[in-house]
């Protein structure tokens, strides 16, 4: 008569099971994205109810009161002020906002054009393919933050200069990534029967060539979340990037540059911002990138 | 090979002649610089006279045909902010605080990326292979201006052991270059570890061991010298971030390198010496990817017909 147990025995040497449970969760990428929804996207949608001050207006008899554990410190300003008498943690929650919204519409925008040229190139070869991968070529070539710096420096600070700025950087790894994959796939037989069929190049290109490059788009996407926020801060910090009188996270780390001996945490809070919000944006990219697209392990 | 050194070489300058077209017309839209030169009661003829003296009277495509002719010579004009010193030789001047910078930051990163890469490669999933991947995670988090003023606090303001700005000795360097070489430790670790895993799979080491070759050996002479090859060829990558990163250190530790002249020049509009800074490290940018993959089409011969 075949044993019928419904639990299995283990050996004594096998992990407990709370360590085996921790690996079933560890397969989720939860703490990045708790992380995340934490300090960038609830603080950011909700930013004038969550924060408890006005980020612009500060009162200067507050000014540089430092955070609440130390001599000083008051729970009204839980991060302190800074030289400006405005509340720290108001300035970093709206900051999260700026640097979401400046982000996402630049990965939006530039990700469009790059992938809308990655198919072109890609689909009709030859000539085309060759004009549209020279300028990828030389996009890429060409100096990140020295071509952002004549950019903004041309045009003055602003976000509309800023998210040009980005989109200009961004598009050539959409359209590389893009035309790559179009290569392989205008080869496939489901394309041949499309064409047979009378479907238009454009038809073939958006309806049957682009939903298969969709997970590689996502995964670039999440990837350069963080390297966009790096770059948009590394601006706002030298003086080229979003203007001066808004709460971005660069712009609160520069001024908080000249601070450092007397308030140290005008400098730290927004800088720990951006560190872990970066962290948690790769972490979550390279999750993605391992289930959707491990191919793209070089990226 | 010959035709592959040619194709690319044509590249490389398209890829020059674009870059000087985008700073030539950004650098003429970004306002007319006699207007922070003049003050504001200045007389037309004044403008006429300065606008001659500067050769801003004349056709946009006969500026942009001198301005090609000049740069080839080296000559970018005169700097507007500092009268009487010609673009070039403000960068001249400057280049060796940012070469030294640089090459500071490179051999930091290279001591620390080499031993923990072949390391984390060798005991792949091990403890020193996730702290390893840590290292890597952070070099790719953590902004360079903001890890600056940190070490700035601790090492300079509550420990006081190094000095906080300006360029020195030995200690003025080191911080600088940390901060400049943080990121390189991390892509440089990430390849030698990459390029160490493939290489302890192959059938030589396996022959080496067999002959009874010491196993510290066996990693550290027959499988790094094979492994760094593909760290090189990024080589062209490192020197474009490192140049272009030192804008960023410079100017958090007011290292007066080439970095901190054009964040100056370009807050006061100093066109002239934009282009200069742009263009030669565009210039060296560009020359640098040229010869890598000249140098990996000659190691690697699929290369060249691809």
């Amino acid at each position: 008569m075949p044993q019928l147990t419904t639990t299995r025995t283990l050996p004594w040497y096998a992990a407990p099971w709370f360590i085996e449970s921790w690996h079933k969760v560890r397969r989720y990428p939860l703490i990045p994205i708790a992380l995340l929804l934490f300090l960038l996207v609830i603080p950011a949608m909700f930013a004038p109810v969550v924060s408890p001050h006005d980020p612009h207006i500060g009162s200067l008899s507050s000014r540089l009161t430092p955070p609440f554990w130390q001599d000083g410190g008051t729970m009204e300003h839980i991060l302190g002020t800074d030289k400006l008498g405005r509340d720290m943690l108001s300035r970093i929650i709206y900051g999260a906002r700026i640097s979401l919204t400046v982000s996402l519409i630049a990965i939006f925008v530039g990700g469009i054009i790059g992938t809308v040229l990655g198919l072109v190139a890609g689909y009709f070869g030859r000539r085309t393919d060759a004009v549209i991968m020279r300028l990828v070529d030389i996009s890429l070539a060409l100096p990140t933050i020295l071509l952002a710096l004549v950019l903004v420096a041309a045009v003055g600070p602003s976000f509309g200069t800023v998210i040009t700025v980005l989109i200009v950087l961004l598009w050539a790894r959409y359209a590389r990534l893009v035309r790559g994959e179009t290569l392989a796939i205008k080869e496939l037989d489901f394309i041949a029967r499309a064409r047979v069929a009378g479907a238009s190049p454009a038809r073939i290109m958006f309806k049957y060539i682009f939903p298969n490059v969709v997970n590689s788009l996502i995964v670039l996407a999440t990837l350069q979340v963080g390297y966009v926020i790096l770059l948009e801060s590394s601006l706002s910090f030298l003086g080229a990037g979003l203007p001066r009188a808004e709460p971005a996270w660069g712009v609160m780390v520069s001024d908080g540059r000249e601070l450092i001996v007397t308030a140290w945490w005008v400098s730290m809070f927004p800088g720990i911002a951006i560190m872990l919000t970066v962290l948690s944006l790769n972490l979550l990219g390279d999750w993605l990138r391992d289930h959707l697209d491990p191919k793209l392990r070089n990226l | 090979m010959q035709r592959f050194i040619a194709v690319r070489v044509l590249q490389s300058v398209m890829a020059l002649v674009v870059m000087s077209m985008i700073v030539f017309g950004l650098a003429r839209i970004s306002g007319n610089p006699i207007d922070v030169m003049l003050p504001i009661e200045a007389e037309k003829e004044d403008y006429a006279r300065l606008e001659q003296h500067w050769g801003l009277d004349k056709p946009l495509h006969v500026q942009y045909y001198i301005f090609i002719k000049k740069a080839l010579q080296g000559d970018f004009g005169e700097s507007l902010k500092y009268q009487g010193k010609s673009a070039m030789s403000l960068v001249v001047e400057r280049l060796p605080a940012t070469l030294e910078l640089a090459g500071f930051a490179l051999l930091i990163s290279a001591i620390l990326a080499l031993p923990i890469g072949v390391l984390a490669a060798v005991a792949k999933g091990s403890s020193m292979d996730t702290a390893a991947k840590i290292i890597a995670l952070l070099g790719q988090s953590l902004p360079a201006f903001w890890l600056g003023i940190v070490l700035m606090w601790i090492f300079a303001v509550m420990l006081d052991w190094l000095p906080s700005s300006g360029r020195g000795g030995l200690k003025h360097l080191i911080l600088p270059a940390i901060t400049l070489g943080w990121f390189q430790v991390a892509v440089i670790m990430r390849l030698v570890r990459s390029s160490m895993l493939e290489v302890l799979d192959s059938e030589f080491v396996k022959l080496a061991r067999v002959k009874g070759i010491p196993e510290w050996k066996v990693v550290w002479k027959h499988c790094l010298r094979n492994a760094s090859i593909a760290p090189l060829t990024v080589f062209a990558i490192i020197a474009g971030s490192l140049l272009t990163g030192s804008v960023v250190t410079e100017t958090v530790f007011t290292w007066p390198g080439v970095g901190l002249l054009v964040v100056d020049a370009v807050r006061s509009r100093d066109f002239q010496v934009v282009q200069a800074v742009v263009i030669l490290f565009a210039g060296i940018f560009i020359l640098c990817n040229l010869l890598v993959d000249i140098l990996y089409a000659y190691l690697d011969p699929r290369i060249r017909y691809q």
